[in-house]
């Protein structure tokens, strides 16, 4: 085999295993959309293809008034919105404090903030029951807002604590030198500059809150009060033998959509946002 | 000048305490004290009722050493079958596959995502669409894909001669937590594959222009150059998604129901407070959880050398 043999292999090769990578990726989000445009029996036959697509599976998402999916996913929009711009207000503050200021405690504050992230979120499940029960925020979708903020506030906090410490010097001492209050330097200079870290780290927020389960399996029970996740998790038959599972994939479809459409418009800067996160220092 | 310096200086360390005030707080309060409720209460016989009239009573280690406890060793059916023992060995089995798994396959994707071909970007935007999907329908998809009288996977093998009869991937014991690894692994490689590939990145070109001009093999240039130097990247991410799966909930739950067979530490200690009731022997169980976690946490700093005074 000569190298020019060699190379076409390769690149052969390179092509399948790109193939097989897509495959694996998008199969099964694939399969689920074609499972909710199939309705009656066909459901039970595994073609990859609807023969007779309809979208009944999801109208009669927003038809059963036993489970009022609109509201669910308002509940989601409202919660996960209000998660994101509390993290983002206390993450811009915190973060010029931790990323400009140098001052003693500092290193274990930011140590403190990371240790947070990583914390099993069942550690805080019964202490977390008790505050929620004690402040009147238990079983209300907005209650959910303060459990939340364990996940994303570390989270927001970190990654712009790592963008404002590589944020030019310069920016800062110039306003210093015309007298400017550190809250203004905060306003006036820095939150201009600081959008497309607050955009990727506001959209990551959002989607934790978006998908988070534990939290408002177990602090909401009140069925007008539920968030998307368990929402789905909950769809169920006519009797207990029967478990639609054309109307769960269109449930699952529906919530799914718009965060894969925002997730592809932000692609570069969510896996910059993701890499900060993560592969710290 | 030196006194208006460090009057400036002082300035800036007091607004910086006020600037961090309100995250501190709202972390003490979310974070802090339901942490210490919950190591408290691990230390009563507290039950949700309990918890909101003040009726619970002081138990010392009973839910730890005790009769019952969490490391209750001479249990009569022995330790690892109790089901607490079952959750810590389903939860390191599950993190200690899924995370290899995940590694492995993750440098496959990053090595292919970072070479260069046609239509590289579209394959670099479908390896997100996994990672974008929340747990709980990526869960449900999988459900609906391993069914055991419609799934398409069952009529797939089937077709292919590799298996003769439907199997119920979820609720066999034999395959339940197998199933959900692969879930796992389905859903975070690509994730995995992102930060390796944000390591290949960073790597100097010199030294592959070397090797391919000395005609080394590629798999050798692998080994002995690439592996060797994204290695302290991959241990980060490694430790990261370990301390992932090592509080693993949701899949579990939803796609098993939390059978015995596949229970979660997570999902022990949520059963213990919220289905039965137990909540001083379940916080004593989380509290064991976060320890571990803790221990990893710890392991991931040093390993990650964030530096703190930069």
């Amino acid at each position: 085999m000569n190298y020019q043999q060699q190379k076409i292999l390769g690149t052969i090769g390179l092509y399948a295993l790109v193939a097989v990578i897509a495959l694996f990726c998008l199969f099964p989000f694939y399969f689920a959309i074609v499972t909710s445009l199939k309705s009656g029996t066909e459901l039970f036959s595994t073609t990859l293809w609807p023969a007779s697509p309809s979208i009944k599976n999801y109208i009669a998402m927003f038809t059963v008034s036993e489970h009022p999916f609109g509201r669910h996913i308002l509940n989601s929009v409202a919660v996960s919105t209000l998660v994101v711009i509390a993290s983002l207000f206390l993450g811009v503050t915190a973060s010029y404090a931790l990323g400009r200021i140098q001052f003693r405690g500092r290193g274990l504050l930011l140590l403190t903030v990371l240790a947070v992230s990583m914390f099993p979120q069942v550690a805080v499940l019964s202490g977390m029951f008790e505050l929620m029960q004690y402040i009147g925020f238990y079983n209300h979708w907005w209650g959910l807002t303060l459990p939340y903020m364990v996940f994303t506030l570390p989270f927001t906090v970190w990654v712009l604590t790592t963008f404002v410490r590589d944020l030019p010097k310069e920016l800062e001492e110039a306003a210093i030198m015309d007298g400017c209050t550190p809250w203004g330097i905060i306003t006036k200079v820095f939150l201009p500059v600081m959008w497309p870290a607050l955009v990727t780290t506001g959209l990551l927020a959002f989607i934790a809150a978006w998908n988070e389960f534990m939290f408002a399996l177990t602090f909401v029970l009140n069925n007008a009060d539920r968030t998307v996740p368990v929402s789905i998790s909950l769809i169920s038959g006519a009797d207990k033998y029967e478990i639609p599972w054309g109307k769960i994939m269109a449930a699952s479809v529906l919530v799914t959509l718009p965060l894969i459409a925002l997730v592809l418009m932000f692609q570069r800067k969510i896996v910059g946002g993701l890499t900060a996160g993560a592969v710290k220092g | 000048m030196s006194t208006k310096t460090s009057e400036l200086t002082r300035e800036r360390t007091r607004s910086a305490w006020i600037f961090l005030a309100p995250t501190l707080i709202v972390l003490a309060l979310v974070a802090g004290w339901p942490l210490g409720r919950t190591i408290f209460f691990s230390f009563t016989d507290a039950s949700l009722e309990a918890i909101g009239d003040s009726t619970y009573k002081m138990v010392g280690f009973q839910n730890y050493f005790g009769e019952y406890g969490v490391f209750n060793l001479g249990a009569v059916e022995g330790f690892w079958n109790t089901d607490w023992g079952m959750a810590i060995r389903n939860t390191f089995k599950f993190s200690l596959f899924s995370v290899v798994t995940e590694t492995i396959l993750g440098i496959v994707f990053a090595l292919v995502l970072n070479a260069n071909f046609k239509g590289r970007s579209f394959i670099r935007a479908a390896v997100l669409v996994p990672w974008a999907i929340p747990t709980i329908v990526s869960a449900k998809m999988w459900a609906w894909i391993m069914h055991d009288q419609f799934g398409v996977m069952n009529a797939l093998l089937k077709s292919a001669g590799i298996i003769d009869h439907n199997i119920a991937w979820t609720a066999d014991p034999h395959y339940a937590l197998w199933s959900v690894m692969l879930v796992d692994v389905w859903k975070t490689t690509p994730f995995m594959a992102l930060l390796i590939l944000a390591a290949l990145q960073m790597l100097p070109t010199d030294c592959y222009e070397a090797a391919h001009v000395d005609g080394i093999h590629p798999v050798r240039v692998f080994f002995k150059v690439t592996l060797p130097l994204i290695w302290p990247a991959l241990m980060v991410a490694v430790i990261f998604r370990l301390l992932d799966a090592l509080r693993v909930f949701d899949i579990i739950y939803v796609m098993t129901s939390n059978s015995v067979d596949t229970i979660s530490m997570s999902g022990f200690v949520r059963r213990e407070i919220v289905d039965n009731n137990y909540v001083g022997y379940g916080s004593a169980a989380s509290t064991v959880l976060f320890l571990i976690i803790g221990a990893c946490t710890v392991l991931y700093l040093k390993l990650s050398k964030v530096d703190m005074t930069k």
